[in-house]
């Protein structure tokens, strides 16, 4: 995947964090939009567990998914084993260029010009759209919030809701532009027009692009969430029917399911459950009267198989893409989708993000937190999000002897200056006598603190030393 | 090496070494043994909380009820299953009363007639494989008789849930039906009419699928 920083969407500079977030602070309608969002999805998610041992519920949640990884590599060919005895076709990418090409070969062979698509952020991690277009392919995307942002020629700016940036004016706006509805905020006329429109490609598209949300390996089931209607469309209405997904969407059972789609839909939008629930095990039988006569499963690596080595970050995998942490995340509801420039974005882009595009590249994501927990807090598989924030940043300098760097550009963040600094504090922290020397001088020495102190004092008033050291002051109280 | 053989090696070859799996206690899945009546009242509630619309019904009036609610939606034909009892009687039933719509058979594939299918059929009628009264869900496996979009693509579909079919949870469904012993081509949890909140959160009906999902609970 080393080509993905040249290949990012829309060729956004992920290091570019910094300009783009000050741009989105000062755009109150940005604000307003993901407020209001955010605060709804809160809410709902709230509620929605009310009556809920939820502490209970997500230490199984996590175990499940920790119990696939632990037989990831086995889970995974008896993933294989059970689709093809059900008649459907697995192929392997080792990454997201490798899967585009499959799924443009398996378009080639049927002559298919036309591909409708489901949610799925694997693909747009692999940026199949684009690829497919680029390859005389056209490929429309058939959620709603998709459509709209394929419209307006933008990506996601959240993995559940991607036109949530978007107000209903703006919408119409372009709706309007690009197909010709009246300008109206009426939301049941907008979604109607976007029925019509989108019926028609159903129709006649050759293929169907969706991701998948579990594969059950027991019986070599594809689970997909939605509330639409669109991913039943996609995988029921053309001849063939591609699935593409991340190589840890794997789970041993179908009980398993039941734990996890009780935790998704509850922390991703507050719903007891999503309008369908799509169970696909096999394509269409003989006797069968619609179904597509051709399914394929694409197992896409992209990077995963490298996080799967170190046991911590390992816990990255666990993911099941509810956006829970962004709806709560305190940076991510400021800045918006759109200003960390990345497929994933909020706290689980920035842990999983780094992996895809190396440190170098995304060297502000593990930064652009405040480390509040709150990610950490609500994830429904309790993947310590925080603490691998912190890794990542001890990665992104080159962390030290006991904790060797191992992901891709690390030390793209170490400054010599800062290196040093700190080389020195440790060495004085390990020594009684220079530390109280280094602390009395500190104090001493006081008058001489600089008043300006970089970026900490553009925002806040600089921090004062104490005339005399904690060590001192205890003295004298005589203890 | 393929791209298989180079996946599943570096996964066997993890660099922390073996993992442990622990175990998964579903324990917290589990709810009480409710009455019947119970969970038809959690299945209601629930299913119209999302927009679902239920009617009580019985063996002998579930027909009536049918017409009364297709005839003020001014529907002009029903799609029924062939083989079903439920076809079997509302074809019987067309003989003797005239308040039904125009009966349609799902027994083409769908390539012969996909676009009277999405532009001319006003409602559909299915079967179910019971329900789930804690999320409000309708159990559905497609088949030749009832296939895939057949409760799909109309813009009103009528399930018929036997009360008797009732279950509490989703775990407790899959177990008492045996699914891990084999799975369908398909199969389906629906749970209230299509929908989507992507303009603004602003709830809107029926963007892909039905926008009326109709449910006749027989007691």
């Amino acid at each position: 995947m080393s080509e993905t920083a040249q290949h990012s969407p829309h060729h956004i500079d992920v290091k570019e964090f910094h300009p783009r977030a000050h741009e989105a602070l000062h755009n109150p309608q940005i604000r307003h939009n993901f407020r209001k969002a955010m605060d709804g999805l809160m809410t709902k998610r709230k509620s929605a567990f009310e009556g809920w041992d939820l502490e209970s519920l997500r230490d199984l949640g996590a175990n499940v998914r920790l119990r696939a990884l632990a037989n990831l590599p086995d889970l995974l060919e008896q993933l294989e084993k059970k689709l093809t005895e059900n008649g459907i076709k697995v192929h392997w990418a080792v990454d997201g260029d490798e899967a585009c090409r499959i799924v443009r070969d398996i378009c080639k062979a049927r002559d298919a010009k036309t591909v409708i698509k489901g949610k799925s952020m694997v693909s747009e991690e692999m940026e199949l759209n684009k690829y497919l277009e680029e390859h005389g392919i056209e490929a429309l995307e058939s959620d709603l919030g998709e459509y709209i942002v394929q419209l307006a020629g933008e990506t996601p700016s959240h993995i559940i809701m991607p036109a949530i940036h978007k107000n209903t004016g703006e919408i119409s706006q372009l709706l309007h532009d690009k197909t010709g509805t009246d300008l109206s905020n009426d939301v049941e006329y907008l979604t109607a027009e976007a029925r019509l429109q989108l019926r028609e490609k159903f129709m006649n598209a050759d293929v169907g692009v969706s991701g998948v949300n579990f594969a059950v390996a027991e019986t070599g089931t594809l689970c997909l969430v939605e509330n639409e209607g669109n991913g039943r469309m996609t995988t029921t209405v053309p001849k063939c029917h591609i699935a593409v997904t991340g190589i840890e969407k794997v789970v041993p059972n179908l009980e398993d399911v039941t734990a996890l789609l009780a935790l998704l839909t509850r922390s991703a939008t507050g719903q007891h459950i999503t309008t369908y629930f799509n169970m696909i095990s096999g394509p269409r039988k003989a006797e069968e009267l619609d179904g597509p006569d051709e399914v394929h499963v694409v197992l896409v690596d992209n990077g995963r198989s490298s996080i799967y080595q170190d046991d911590e970050l390992l816990d990255t995998l666990r993911c099941i893409r509810c956006g829970a942490c962004m709806n709560h995340c305190p940076v991510y509801t400021r800045v918006g989708g759109h200003t960390y420039g990345t497929t994933y974005p909020g706290p689980i882009g920035k842990i999983l993000m780094p992996h895809l595009i190396g440190l170098d590249e995304g060297r502000h994501l593990p930064s652009a937190s405040s480390l509040c927990g709150a990610c950490g807090e609500v994830c429904p598989v309790k993947i310590p999000i925080p603490d691998l924030l912190v890794r990542l940043r001890q990665e992104s300098v080159d962390g030290d002897k006991l904790h060797p760097a191992k992901v891709r550009g690390h030390g793209a963040k170490r400054n010599a200056l800062e290196a040093m600094i700190w080389k020195g504090w440790s060495w004085m922290h390990a020594r009684p006598g220079a530390y109280r020397f280094g602390t009395n001088m500190a104090a001493r020495l006081r008058k001489l603190q600089p008043g300006q102190m970089g970026g900490w004092t553009q925002f806040r008033t600089s921090p004062k030393l104490a005339p005399k050291t904690f060590h001192e002051t205890l003295k004298e109280r005589g203890q | 090496m393929s791209s298989r053989e180079a996946i599943l090696q570096r996964l066997r070859n993890r660099a922390g070494g073996e993992l442990t799996a622990p175990e998964c206690d579903f324990s917290v899945l589990k709810r009480p043994d409710w009455s019947t009546s119970e969970r038809i009242a959690l299945f209601e509630r629930m299913i119209e909380s999302v927009h679902g619309e239920v009617h009580h019904c019985t063996e002998d009036s579930w027909v009536d009820r049918l017409a009364e609610i297709l005839g003020s939606r001014c529907a002009r034909n029903l799609l029924i299953p062939k083989e079903h009892e439920i076809g079997v009687k509302l074809r019987s039933s067309t003989l003797e009363r005239e308040d039904l719509p125009h009966l349609l058979i799902y027994d083409e594939a769908i390539e012969s007639w996909k676009s009277v299918l999405f532009n001319d059929v006003d409602a559909s009628i299915t079967s179910t494989r019971g329900g789930i009264a804690e999320t409000g869900s309708l159990i559905m496996w497609p088949n030749t008789d009832e296939p895939r979009l057949m409760s799909l693509v109309p813009p009103i579909h009528v399930a018929v849930l036997f009360a008797s079919e009732l279950y509490t949870t989703f775990h407790e469904a899959m177990q008492a039906q045996n699914w891990k012993a084999g799975m369908p081509t398909n199969a389906l949890l629906v749970s209230g009419p299509s929908k989507t909140a992507d303009i603004e959160q602003t709830l809107a009906y029926g963007v892909h699928g039905p926008k009326e999902l109709i449910v006749l609970i027989i007691e």
